[in-house]
This record gives structure tokens, sequence and C-alpha cells, in this order.
């Protein structure tokens, strides 16, 4: 099954972004092997250059690493780990504050938005 | 990398229509080519100059370093943008012509297309349907070990289920050593295949690039680039 992409942004980034997800909920382990180029651009739908690129961002940003003759491999450095979990949840904070200013809340209506809409989770 | 493909101040005319207009192009092996544009913008004439079914009015084409000959056909593969085998032959018996025809047609991959989309092949080509007939020109197609392969419209006239495994199949077909022209107008399936764009506008290339960037630069699908470079037409 092809994935969704969204075309308006470089699919590589996209790609990345899919690992990176996998990787912060433990779909993907430190140490698993990821899957080749070929098997994931089949996977995807995606032109094999295309996963090439994002793979080699991967390694460069210390997420993979390659093992000569044996194939692309998840980093074992804790770290890194979470260090991309607190950027993505930064990434999601982002996207709420300025969705909540659009509206026109201030920042203190928006933690007291954020708090009933948990108490409320919680009552449930 | 090296070019597999160089054309330099090309012109094609037809009588006083001219439908190429110096046109200019590079194509490295390796690579994914989208060959863009509405209907009469040149794709299929183009198409056929570098398959060598036309001559230039003026200009070169170089495949390999060759210019397109008896010799360039056996490494170029091409799937015209209509019927192109007989329709009273069974699927086996093409093959068997096919395989006369090309050195470099490889039957047991062809056999192995036609298990993947689904098409029985005991049965004659004329009893098909569109999309399965669509399905048999391109396993015939990409059948052969060929150096670059030109696809003129492989999703026309085809549901949605029989066009992802055409792009599948394409996909599967992808080799480092090889490239590949595809044309079409349905920009937006085949869309995360390409790796260049090529947009075809009156016989010159209205932008060309790497599909990658040009989703960078303009925030913008290639789809959505089409629906602009166009839209004054």
């Amino acid at each position: 099954m092809a994935y969704a992409f969204d075309e308006r942004v470089p699919i590589y980034l996209q790609i990345i972004d899919e690992i990176k997800r996998q990787l912060v909920t433990n779909k993907l382990k430190g140490g698993d092997k990821m899957p080749s180029v070929r098997e994931l651009s089949e996977g995807m739908e995606v032109n094999p250059n295309t996963v090439q690129r994002a793979y080699q961002e991967l390694e460069r940003l210390g997420i993979t690493y390659t093992q000569r003759g044996m194939g692309t491999f998840v980093t074992q450095d804790e770290g890194i780990i979470i260090s991309i979990k607190e950027e993505m949840a930064m990434d999601a904070v982002r996207q709420f504050a300025e969705s909540m200013q659009s509206l026109g809340m201030s920042p203190q209506d928006t933690i007291k938005c954020l708090e009933d809409y948990f108490e409320k989770g919680a009552a449930q | 990398m090296s070019s597999l493909l160089r054309i330099s101040h090309l012109n094609k005319s037809f009588y006083k229509n001219e439908v190429l207009a110096d046109f200019n192009m590079d194509l490295p092996e390796g690579k994914i080519l989208g060959l863009l544009g509405p209907n009469g913008s040149g794709k299929t004439t183009l198409l056929k100059l570098i398959a060598g079914l036309l001559k230039p009015t003026s200009g070169e084409i170089y495949i390999d370093d060759c210019q397109p000959s008896y010799i360039t056909k056996g490494y170029v593969s091409f799937l015209p943008d209509c019927d192109f085998l007989f329709e009273d032959c069974k699927i086996d018996r093409m093959a068997d012509y096919y395989a006369d025809f090309f050195a470099d047609f490889d039957r047991r991959k062809f056999y192995e297309f036609m298990r993947f989309m689904d098409v029985e092949s005991h049965q004659k080509i004329k009893a098909l349907s569109k999309g399965n007939k669509e399905k048999l020109n391109l396993s015939f197609v990409l059948s052969r070990k060929a150096r670059l392969y030109l696809l003129d419209e492989p999703l026309g006239g085809v549901d949605p289920v029989a066009r992802d495994k055409i792009i599948n199949a394409i996909i599967k077909n992808y080799m480092e050593k090889s490239a590949m022209i595809i044309s079409t107008h349905l920009v937006d399936y085949i869309e995360p295949v390409l790796d260049e764009v090529a947009f075809l506008h009156h016989g010159t290339i209205a932008l060309a690039g790497n599909a990658e960037d040009l989703r960078a630069e303009r925030g913008k699908s290639i789809d959505e680039i089409y629906r602009e470079v166009y839209r004054n037409d």
C-alpha cells in the first residue's frame, strides 16, 4: 500500500519524519536493521533515489549508521532518540500554540483550556 | 554520473508545423524523468524521435554515444501510446515473437510481471480489457533489460487499482544502470516516482529540474506547479 505523502513538501523529508516517528514510538528500536532502499521504495511507492537521499540525511544526523556489507542500522545512542522525541514534542506544541493564537487566545487562556481538557479527560 | 541521453538543438517540423524547437536535454543513468505537458506539447514526438521512429529535422540525439538507429533499438525499450501488439495473437505466442526481436527480452521476468499484474497468459490479446492490455504492454516493455525505457502515457485510461500495480512495477524495475522517461498529464499519480521533471510547452522546455528541489523551492506539489505553468493556455 502506498504511503500518503503531502506532495507540497519534499518527499525525502517526510520519509525522515516517518522514521523518526517510528523511533520515538518504539516501532523501530536501537540496533534494528533498516529495510533496504529498494524494499522501502517498493513499500512506499517512491523513487529509490528519494529514499537514498533520506537515508543519507538520517546517517548525517547520526540516527542511523551503515555497516559495510551488512546494511543500515538504527543508532543505539539513547540521547539521540530522546532529543528527537523532544524536538517532535516541541513541534506539536508550536502547532497547537499557533492555532490557539489564531483563535485569539492569550497564553493564559491557552493554558487554562489545556488544564480543563486534561481534567475532563481524567474524569472520563 | 555519465549522461545516457543527450539531446542538443533538436528541431522537428511536420511541413510548416513546428513541433519541437531548439530542444535540449541531458539524462544521466539511474534517473526517472517525468515528461509533462498537455496534449499537443510535443511529448509523443520527442519520444518517437528518441526511439528512432521519426527523423529529426535538425539537431542531434545521442543514446549511449550512438544516434538513434537499429543499434540503439537494441537497448531502448519503447512503450507507444497506442496498441502495438498483434491482437489475434495469444500472449504466450507474442512472447516468443518479442524474444525473437529483442535479444535483451527476459522471458522469466515477463511471466513474473504477468503474475504480479494478475493477467492470465493463455488468452488472446484482443480478449483483454483496456486496463489489462495496458498492463500487458508495460510488462513486455519492462521485461527487456534495456538502458533506456520510454513510456508514453503508461497510465492513460486505466483504473486506480491497475494504476497502483503499474507504478509498483515501474519501481520494481528501477535499475541504476538505466534511465526512464515517462510522459504523462496525470501528474499526481506518478509524482512520487519521478527524480526529474521537464515541463514541455510548445516544443520547448518551460521548466525543468529535480522534483524534490522544485517542491522545496516553491512549497508546491509538481501537480500544482503543472497547473501554474499551463494555466494561461
